[in-house]
């Protein structure tokens, strides 16, 4: 195995009474490598990114995190070795302001045990969020409630949440779902340079292929359930097979 | 987990209406109103406990159970040890309660919603339904509670005030300053949204169940109190399936703003059910029913929504 590599997928399979989601998957992500993962609708892509960060158990096959066997992680459990993840509707706390979300994740990452019991007012991880809400560009929304805020700013906060922790990798499901066509540069714009600040691995779905083009160095398509390219962009869009199941031409 | 609790206005304000409430009752309150301030501050106890749990959406509709349970508990610590210390009783009530929550936590953890209302009524109906037939308990009849005693010496009906107050008031800081922490805080994070509670790398389950724990030992020490304060427990007024479905029917009147909220709505709730026994013994249920519906129509968060309002509105003219 390479040194850098972080991620590593091999033989995976998952199917749903029938339905077969996930078909021997076998992958390995490096160190800061930014990959774009395609597909058409109901591909397998989301499947994926859950059987990654454990919220689904693959039916067989096996997944190494930095060399460890993870298959079949707890979720906060991913969180805590550093391999984490947005979703494709933003999961955020509604009721609450920006900061408060934001102050929430930043203590979970950073205090454990008795500590939680202290005030979550605290100086030092209020300055560590703010930092982050500059990085991310959502620092005039910081007092706002959520549920009053556009997906925009959503799918930003989503992803601050992920960060707090610095993960090795992170796997963001369709940043730009929701978000209108102006939006989706400025979004990916913010989130990739605040990533590539780090030596993150990022693994992004997305749908639109001008996003893919601009910001990725490798695609992987999906078509029901299983990976039929793997190359860099430039390869990948011009594949037969991609043109075919996942552009739709 | 306290620095700085004492900054909090929150807590401020309960303990100068604590000490009002001493002061009052040292020098002017009759013994029955005297009397239902302190039923109300031991129920209260339990109200604030239930208010923790729905706080995150859930709501226990079997919460007698740790009630009755912290109740026999002083009972039975009576019978056997010939304990009647009052710091020993809350604390036996307290630990006990919280011992059998921790237990059941481990099953109610993972309900939500109706599941949960009516898996902890469940418990409570077995406890019933055991104590109901307990030879050894009294039955029915329950046992009588002699009077609580302080480091050895007699306990006056007034210094047993003053006690119930000084544990309403460490109760409810420490609860104050629970719910200002990171823990606290995921209360709220978890009515919204348990996957993310999740993916930030905390177990929802543990937090329900630290939450269903303490809110098990408030109830528990409501019933050790109780128990005190009445000299009497029996499954009827402590375990039974009403005493639970009051429990919750003051925890919506009291409404969740703000920690001395249930002890409010507590107390309210002793005097209307005193006066109506007094003028209108057939109404009782009645009485209960059109409350609810009247604070549901009108302030759905409660007493303490209202209290607000009326402060915010003489902040508001102060202004101008
Ligand atoms: N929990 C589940 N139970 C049953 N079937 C599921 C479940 N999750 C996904 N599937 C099925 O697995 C297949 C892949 O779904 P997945 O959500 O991964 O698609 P996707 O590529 O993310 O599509 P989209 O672009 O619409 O998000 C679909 O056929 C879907 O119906
Ligand atoms: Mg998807």
């Amino acid at each position: 195995m390479l040194n850098d590599t972080v991620l590593k997928a091999s033989d995976l399979n998952k199917s749903f009474s029938g339905i077969v989601a996930a078909k021997d998957i076998n992958v390995s992500i490096n160190q800061g490598e930014i990959v774009g993962i395609i597909g058409a609708n109901g591909a397998g892509k989301t499947v994926f990114v859950n059987m990654i960060t454990g919220y689904l158990k693959p039916t067989s096959g096996k997944i190494e995190f930095l060399g460890e066997d993870i298959t079949g992680i707890e979720p906060r459990n991913a969180t805590h070795i550093g391999l984490c993840r947005s979703f494709q509707i933003s999961q955020v706390f509604m009721t609450m302001s920006v900061k408060q979300n934001l102050m929430i994740a930043m203590s979970l990452s950073k205090k454990s045990g008795k500590a939680l019991l202290d005030p979550i007012a605290d100086e030092e991880i209020s300055k560590e969020c703010d930092k982050i809400l500059e990085l991310y560009k959502i620092m005039d929304q910081s007092n706002n409630i959520v549920s009053t805020l556009s997906q925009g700013i959503r799918k930003l906060l989503d992803i601050a949440m992920a960060v707090v922790g610095n993960p090795k990798v992170i796997l963001l499901d369709e940043p730009t779902s929701g978000v209108s066509v102006e939006e989706k540069f400025g979004i990916m714009d913010i989130v990739i340079a605040a990533l590539k600040q780090t030596e993150t691995s990022v693994l992004f779905v997305e749908h639109d292929m001008e996003i893919v083009e601009r910001y990725v160095d490798r695609v992987i398509a999906f078509y029901q359930g299983e990976i039929i390219c793997d190359a860099p962009p430039k390869v990948a869009l011009s594949d037969k097979k991609v043109i075919e199941y996942v552009l739709g031409h | 987990m306290f620095t700085g609790i004492f900054k909090d206005t929150s807590v401020r304000i309960l303990i100068t209406f604590m000490i009002v409430l001493c002061v009052l009752s040292s020098l002017v309150l009759p013994d029955w109103m005297q009397n239902n301030f302190m039923y109300g501050l031991s129920r209260g106890l339990a109200i604030l406990g239930l208010m923790l749990l729905w706080r995150t959406n859930l709501v226990s509709f079997g919460h007698a159970l740790y009630y009755g349970f912290g109740a026999y508990a002083v009972a039975l610590c009576q019978k056997y040890f010939g304990i009647t210390d009052i710091l020993l009783r809350f604390a036996i009530a307290v630990i006990a309660a919280g011992l059998l929550g921790f237990c059941l936590g481990f099953i109610l953890r993972k309900y939500r919603e109706i599941f949960f209302a009516m898996l902890s009524l469940a418990f409570s109906m077995v406890l019933y339904g055991l104590l109901a037939k307990a030879e050894f308990l009294g039955s029915t009849d329950g046992m009588s509670i002699s009077p609580s005693t302080l480091l050895g010496m007699e306990l006056t009906r007034q210094y047993l005030f003053y006690l119930i107050t000084f544990f309403v008031i460490c109760a409810a800081i420490s609860i104050q300053a629970y719910l200002r922490s990171t823990l606290g805080h995921l209360t709220t994070a978890i009515q919204d949204n348990e996957i993310r509670v999740e993916y930030l790398g905390y177990s929802v389950q543990k937090a329900i169940h630290i939450k269903y724990v303490m809110s098990a030992c408030l109830a528990g020490g409501a019933g050790g109190l109780m128990a005190a304060s009445l000299g009497q427990v029996d499954p009827d007024s402590m375990v039974n399936w009403n005493v639970s479905g009051e429990l919750v029917f003051i925890t919506i009147m009291s409404g969740w703003g703000n920690i001395l909220a249930p002890f409010i709505g507590a107390i309210i709730f002793e005097f209307i059910r005193t006066y109506a026994f007094e003028w209108a013994p057939q109404a009782w249920a009645a009485i209960v029913g059109g409350t609810l519906l009247a604070i549901i129509f009108f302030f759905p968060g409660g007493i303490w929504s209202v209290i607000e309002k009326v402060f915010n509105y003489g902040k508001k003219k102060n202004v101008k």
